[in-house]
């Protein structure tokens, strides 16, 4: 054997296992979105399911992101034909009860649907604390980067986007966002 | 239970097996060298019976066991539940497991009766490689957990993997032939470790174990192409998916080893290399079974997974320091006895072939495990995709085309000036035709004229190989060319095998540069009754119907082919729908012909069935890599199939 060959042999691999490991603390699916820390694209959207009370909203009224300055805005972007809406749609929709009354409005934007289905899925469901709005055209879907549904954005009392959230979101995740940027609001 | 108490037996068996053959070489005991082959037959068992429980807990339902509660459903065809065994993470490492035991014990079956520490050394490689596995099944992918409270029903398999027939073939082939890599690094080891490394044993034993791995591993990519194709709707086969690179670069040093091993054995040159090559590719193997198993890249292959990528960085790291030391360790001893007579001879080009072969590698290496170097240096999140493959690949390819041409016609040690004109000049015929043909059909591009021109040098040139055999046995014992060509392969079963599997190799070679070249694609949305056209077809969407199956639903569009006014034929492209899926799994309709595919795929439609949108894709040449990948296995069939039968006839003849 010639142990010094072998050592240098050795010694080659330390850098190949430490990039391995390092690769393994990461998740390779999760691409950082570039828009938290930015002013939330601006939005006037017609509401089609008016939600219950107390947070309830006029069919036809139109909503307006300017007009929620100082409160903190829950985006959530859904659709009837996305499976995985499915479960997150009672615990956001409890959770936004809890809320009532708070300085935080829970707003749902149907994306790529009619409103009929949309209407329709809503009482299937067993109802929406929360209004809902069309987006024709899915504009406000591009202007913010929806990459699929469900997708939840969380804007502070100044209208810029703090997290996006993909995929379905749970209630700690919720209460988590909402009562830190309320917090921060309120200084 | 009794299945994992088995896998924790075997463990102990293993160990036994593995502390074992030391003691057995330094006191010189034979009896221990018996128990331990006795210890590698063990384990076949004790993983047998544990491999079988699981395919029966799958067949029976047996929701209490932790991955049949994973992937089983009542719903699903007997078939699809069987193969499942491999469809998750779990179950595929005690396939795994099964299949690395079942060689171990035949590797001991059919060598055991050899003198020295070779075959001992070999076992307990291969043993402490089955250890590293059932420490996996024992611990990070136990598929034998049990459930409460016992479901009634569970979700059933990944949709895509129920899908299609050929989820049956490409992952058992893959696995078969990942494994199969074992057997040759094991005795590589067991080489090193028993000082027989200068001897040239290890390579003519494991000949056959290579050559039978390589060929499953080559069946298994076009398999994986293939299910591809057929499957996802995309209309193509190959994306420098990390996956897939994880199979095609082992498949690469493979290659380069069957080639570089003949240089050894005929001119006693390249030791090193060799044993570099056979290492590379075991390393190869277990860091593509690391990438697809511990979700280290982001892949349509990747299974969602615990802990197991660190076991598996555990097992990379001792492997790797292991034989690497050994090697570099050993490489004084590994002199080559021969040297080079010429720059015109077989042996330049099987070292140009190895040469490119590597580089290869180290391309699709490099591209495959730039995004985690990357992140792990600057942070960023990157990817490489087709444009980088495509572009460092396309040069190497073509090389490697020319390649084939020339190394076959070149003689062993040097060729004569005439020798060289004689046997390279004709074969430019076929390079000419080919670029003539590729130019009519209207291709432009530099690098696919090349592909063309060198594709039809190398078929002609081995194709040439057979001509001029045949004509000898034809004009010397006037034998019919039928008889001719069986007697020919039969006498150097290893020379004609390799030349059919470079045929197998040209013919994917032209459909890869054709489907590549002249692909044309036309998507519209149309009303029953209306007509979609390409590439001087004519489909005509006749109906939308739906289906309920068992396990899924089914909505598809029939389209007749339409032969001016007659119909010519159906096609139904499909979509199936299940319940666990979010999305629609497509089933494209293909139609094959000799110069192509017709490609049909169903993108969406009026759930009132009152209109479609239908994706015609034209691909030429396809089928033509499927055919390829066959004649490659047949190539490997003929060099592996045991001496005597062509041998002999040959005799009496």
């Amino acid at each position: 054997m010639n142990w010094k060959r072998a050592g240098i042999a050795a010694a080659c691999v330390v850098p190949v296992i430490l990039v391995f490991g390092y690769g393994l603390t990461k998740d390779p699916k999760e691409i950082p979105s570039p828009l938290p820390g930015h002013e939330a694209s601006p939005f006037a959207l017609e509401v089609f399911a008016p939600g219950q009370p107390p947070l309830n909203r006029a069919p036809g009224d139109t909503v307006r992101l300017a007009d929620l300055k100082g409160q903190v805005v829950v985006l959530n972007f859904w659709a009837s034909w996305c499976l995985s809406c499915r479960d997150e749609h009672q615990i956001l929709s409890e959770t936004a009860r809890s809320y009532a009354g708070k300085p935080v409005h829970f707003l749902g934007v149907l994306y790529d649907d009619e409103a009929d289905n949309g209407t329709k899925w809503i009482a299937q469901m067993g109802g929406q604390s929360y209004p809902s709005v069309m987006d024709p055209g899915a504009l406000t879907a591009i202007n913010y980067g929806l990459y699929g549904v469900p997708e939840t954005y969380f804007l502070d009392t100044n209208g810029r986007i703090a997290y996006k959230a993909t995929g379905p979101v749970n209630e700690r995740l919720i209460r988590h966002f909402v009562d830190s940027l309320m917090a921060a609001g309120a200084k | 239970m009794l299945a994992r108490d088995a896998i924790l037996v075997s463990m102990a068996v293993v160990l036994f097996g593995i502390v074992a053959v030391p003691v057995a070489v330094r006191k010189g005991r034979r009896d221990w060298m018996q128990l331990a082959y006795a210890a590698v037959y063990t384990n076949f068992l004790l993983v047998s019976v544990a491999a079988l429980a699981m395919v029966y807990g799958l067949v029976t339902h047996d929701f209490s066991i932790s991955y049949v509660a994973q992937v089983g459903s009542r719903e699903t065809p007997l078939f699809y539940t069987v193969i499942s065994l491999w469809g998750a993470l779990e179950g595929s490492i005690l396939f795994w497991a099964w299949v690395l035991s079942m060689y171990a014990a035949a590797v001991v079956w059919i060598n055991s009766r050899r003198a020295g520490n070779l075959v001992p050394y070999a076992s307990a490689t291969l043993l402490f490689i089955s250890f590293f596995f059932a420490i996996l099944l024992v611990g990070p992918a136990n598929p034998f957990g049990s459930v409460f409270p016992v479901p009634q029903d569970g979700p059933g398999p990944n949709p895509l993997l129920q899908n299609h027939i050929l989820m049956a073939v490409h992952p058992p082939l893959l696995y078969l032939g990942y494994v199969g890599m074992s057997v040759p690094f094991a005795f590589a080891v067991g080489a090193m470790l028993s000082g027989e490394v200068e001897g040239d044993d290890w390579t003519k034993i494991t000949r056959r174990w290579t050559l039978s791995a390589w060929a499953l591993l080559s069946a298994a990519i076009i398999a994986g192409m293939w299910w591809s194709y057929d499957v996802l709707g995309w209309g193509g086969y190959w994306a420098w998916d990390p996956v897939e690179n994880a199979s095609f670069i082992p498949w690469l040093t493979a290659t380069a080893f069957l080639h570089s091993v003949m240089v050894q054995e005929r001119r006693a040159m390249l030791r090193l290399w060799n044993l570099n090559l056979i290492v590379g590719t075991f390393l190869l193997t277990i860091l593509g079974t690391f990438l697809t198993r511990s979700g280290i890249v982001s892949s349509v292959h990747s299974f969602t997974t615990g802990t197991i990528g660190y076991y598996f960085l555990g097992f990379i790291a001792i492997v790797m320091v292991a034989s690497l030391v050994l090697v570099a360790g050993n490489s004084e001893r590994l002199r080559s006895t021969g040297r080079f007579d010429s720059i015109a001879s077989r042996e330049t080009v099987f070292l140009l072939n190895n040469l490119f072969l590597t580089a290869f590698m180290f391309t699709v290496l490099t591209g495959t495990l730039f995004p985690l170097v990357e992140e792990a240096v600057n942070g960023a999140k990157v990817s490489v995709g087709e444009p980088f493959f495509n572009r460092m690949s396309l040069p190497i390819v073509v090389t490697l085309l020319f390649l084939m041409g020339v190394g076959p016609a070149l003689p062993w040690k040097a060729a004569s000036s005439s020798e060289i004109k004689s046997k390279l000049l004709p074969p430019a015929g076929g390079a000419v035709v080919m670029l003539v043909v590729a130019l009519v059909a209207g291709a432009r591009n530099a690098y696919a004229l090349l592909a063309f021109a060198f594709a039809g040098y190398a078929a002609f040139a081995n194709l040439r190989e057979y001509w001029i055999g045949m004509r000898a046995r034809h004009t010397a014992h006037g034998e019919g060319w039928g008889t001719a060509l069986v007697r020919l392969i039969g006498g150097n079963r290893h020379r004609y095998g390799g030349y059919t599997a470079h045929l197998g190799i040209i013919l994917v070679a032209f459909g890869v540069a054709a489907s590549s070249t002249f692909r044309s694609e036309h998507e519209a949305t149309i009303k029953p009754g209306e007509t979609i056209s390409l590439a001087g077809q004519t489909l005509r969407l006749k109906e939308m119907w739906g289906r309920e199956e068992p396990q899924r639903s089914v909505v598809g569009a029939t389209l007749e082919v339409m032969n001016g006014t007659t119909v010519g034929g159906t096609m139904e492209p499909r979509m199936n729908f299940y319940p666990m899926s979010q999305s629609p799994v497509p089933t494209p309709a293909v139609r094959s012909g000799f110069f192509g595919d017709l490609y049909v795929n169903l993108q969406a439609f009026r759930q009132d069935g009152s209109n479609a949108t239908i994706r015609v894709i034209y691909e030429p040449l396809v089928p033509w890599i499927w055919t390829g990948g066959g004649v490659v296995v047949l190539g490997a069939l003929i060099a592996i199939f045991p001496v005597g039968v062509g041998g002999a006839r040959r005799r009496e003849a």
